[in-house]
């Protein structure tokens, strides 16, 4: 069997289901309490995507939508390790990537807000993590959007971020912040986390990762629930 | 070496406009989906199954923004399927794939992960199967749910496919797994 520990979520960094004030969780969050199974095969695997091929501008949102010019924006690099709870390195693993354009519009048919939409900007793309755990992608930093969870909301700036680990209790999906925005007091999203875990969805600037005459840097680290008795062992 | 342990990143919710992303090709964006409802691709015949069914809210209302998650490993095959709940017209999911087999005489069930607009964190639940009275009765997992809230997690065979709701909340709240 697998040696992988689970370490279960984590409730002094995980936001809960119900927080009334993101009011959509209201009438969606499970309201009984959860059934602890008896593992089995599955629920210590998960997808890995060995044989998933990239396109070559699937990490640079930058260029993967292009149909004329480049995309409108601040053109930003995104750096990040990811990591297992022990910090050990989770190599070779999917992270998927969705955003608005510097307008804060959405492509999303959905999206309604009266921002303009970036003909040469789709704010989708992937990458995956080399040898060591790390990650890169290229894309234009987000703009701010108007929601309507309560009059006048906003919310920050945000890149959200998909990802698997090696089993299906490591999943993920989450949102990276930029520094010291001044939205984050008032959204309900970010503030559903528990103080201790905030700053951990901030990324911080580097000026170390910019690169000159081309785009601003940025680090995000990911630590993934779970981490391995023996490191890289997995199915 | 003396290991530090890392706080996990917290989970944040999918939001609503996620499908261009996750789900393009199903949602008829300009971008390659990585996957997508059907998880038996190089499979054919009478053993592929159909599960369908439609997301629930607390009020009855069906959930057109919700994305599921199948995976399934039976330590023979090991499938995964994606599917969105905002293409169809009644906002049901479907997926294709085959039974799992079962494993030390537990009853077969595919993994559920499920995310939506409103959830935080996303939520475990299992597909078991209808017809497999026999070792659903004598499961460990199943045994452990309140009687009145087995039914919550088998999938009804019905015709040629098989239906799974899931209902958030309410008398019917579908049973979800701490993993
Ligand atoms: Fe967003």
């Amino acid at each position: 069997m697998s040696s992988i520990l689970n370490t279960g979520f984590d409730p002094e960094v995980q936001p809960p289901y119900l927080d009334t004030a993101y009011k959509s969780t209201i009438l969606r969050a499970p309201s009984k309490p959860l059934i602890m199974p008896k593992k089995s095969l599955s629920d210590t695997t998960g997808p890995l995507f060995k044989d998933f091929n990239l396109g070559s501008l699937d990490h640079d949102l930058t260029k993967n939508a292009i149909k004329i010019a480049e995309p409108l924006g601040e053109r930003i690099v995104v750096h990040g390790k990811v990591t297992n709870e022990k910090g050990q390195p989770i190599p070779h693993t999917l992270i998927e990537i969705w955003q608005a354009n510097s307008a804060g519009r959405y492509v999303h048919k959905v999206d309604q807000h009266a921002a303009p939409i970036d003909p040469n900007f789709l704010g989708t793309g992937r990458c995956i993590t080399d040898a060591e755990g790390n990650y890169k992608f290229y894309t234009i930093k987000p703009g701010a959007y108007p929601w309507g969870n309560h009059p006048n909301a906003w919310r920050p700036a945000h890149i959200h971020l998909s990802l698997f680990g090696n089993q299906i209790s490591s999943r993920l999906i989450t949102q990276m912040y930029f520094p010291n925005d001044p939205l984050f007091k008032y959204d309900p999203i970010f503030n559903a986390v528990p103080p201790k875990g905030r700053d951990l969805l901030v990324s911080t600037f580097d000026l170390n990762l910019t690169e000159p005459s081309f785009a601003l840097g940025y680090r995000f680290n990911i630590v993934l629930r779970g981490h391995n008795a023996t490191p890289f062992e997995n199915q | 070496m003396k290991e530090k342990i890392q706080l996990q990143t917290p989970s944040q919710t999918i939001g609503p406009y996620f499908a261009y992303g996750l789900t393009p090709e199903q949602y008829n964006y300009d971008f390659p989906s990585l996957v997508d409802g059907n998880m038996v691709k190089n499979v054919h015949g009478n053993e592929v199954i159909t599960i369908t069914g439609i997301v629930y809210d607390g009020h009855g209302n069906p959930i057109d923004d919700a994305m599921l998650e199948l995976w399934q490993n039976d330590g023979e095959h090991k499938r995964f399927g994606r599917y969105g709940t905002g293409t169809d017209k009644n906002n049901a999911f479907t997926f294709t794939t085959i039974k799992p087999k079962p494993i030390d005489g537990n009853a077969p069930f595919i993994n559920v992960i499920l995310f939506m607009r409103g959830q935080l964190l996303h939520s475990y639940t299992r597909i078991y199967f209808s017809d497999e009275v026999a070792l659903n009765a004598t499961d460990e997992t199943l045994r452990s749910i309140p009687e009145e809230r087995r039914e919550t997690v088998v999938a009804k065979k019905e015709g040629e496919s098989y239906v799974f709701n899931i209902h958030m909340q309410g008398d019917k709240e579908t049973v979800f797994f701490k993993l």
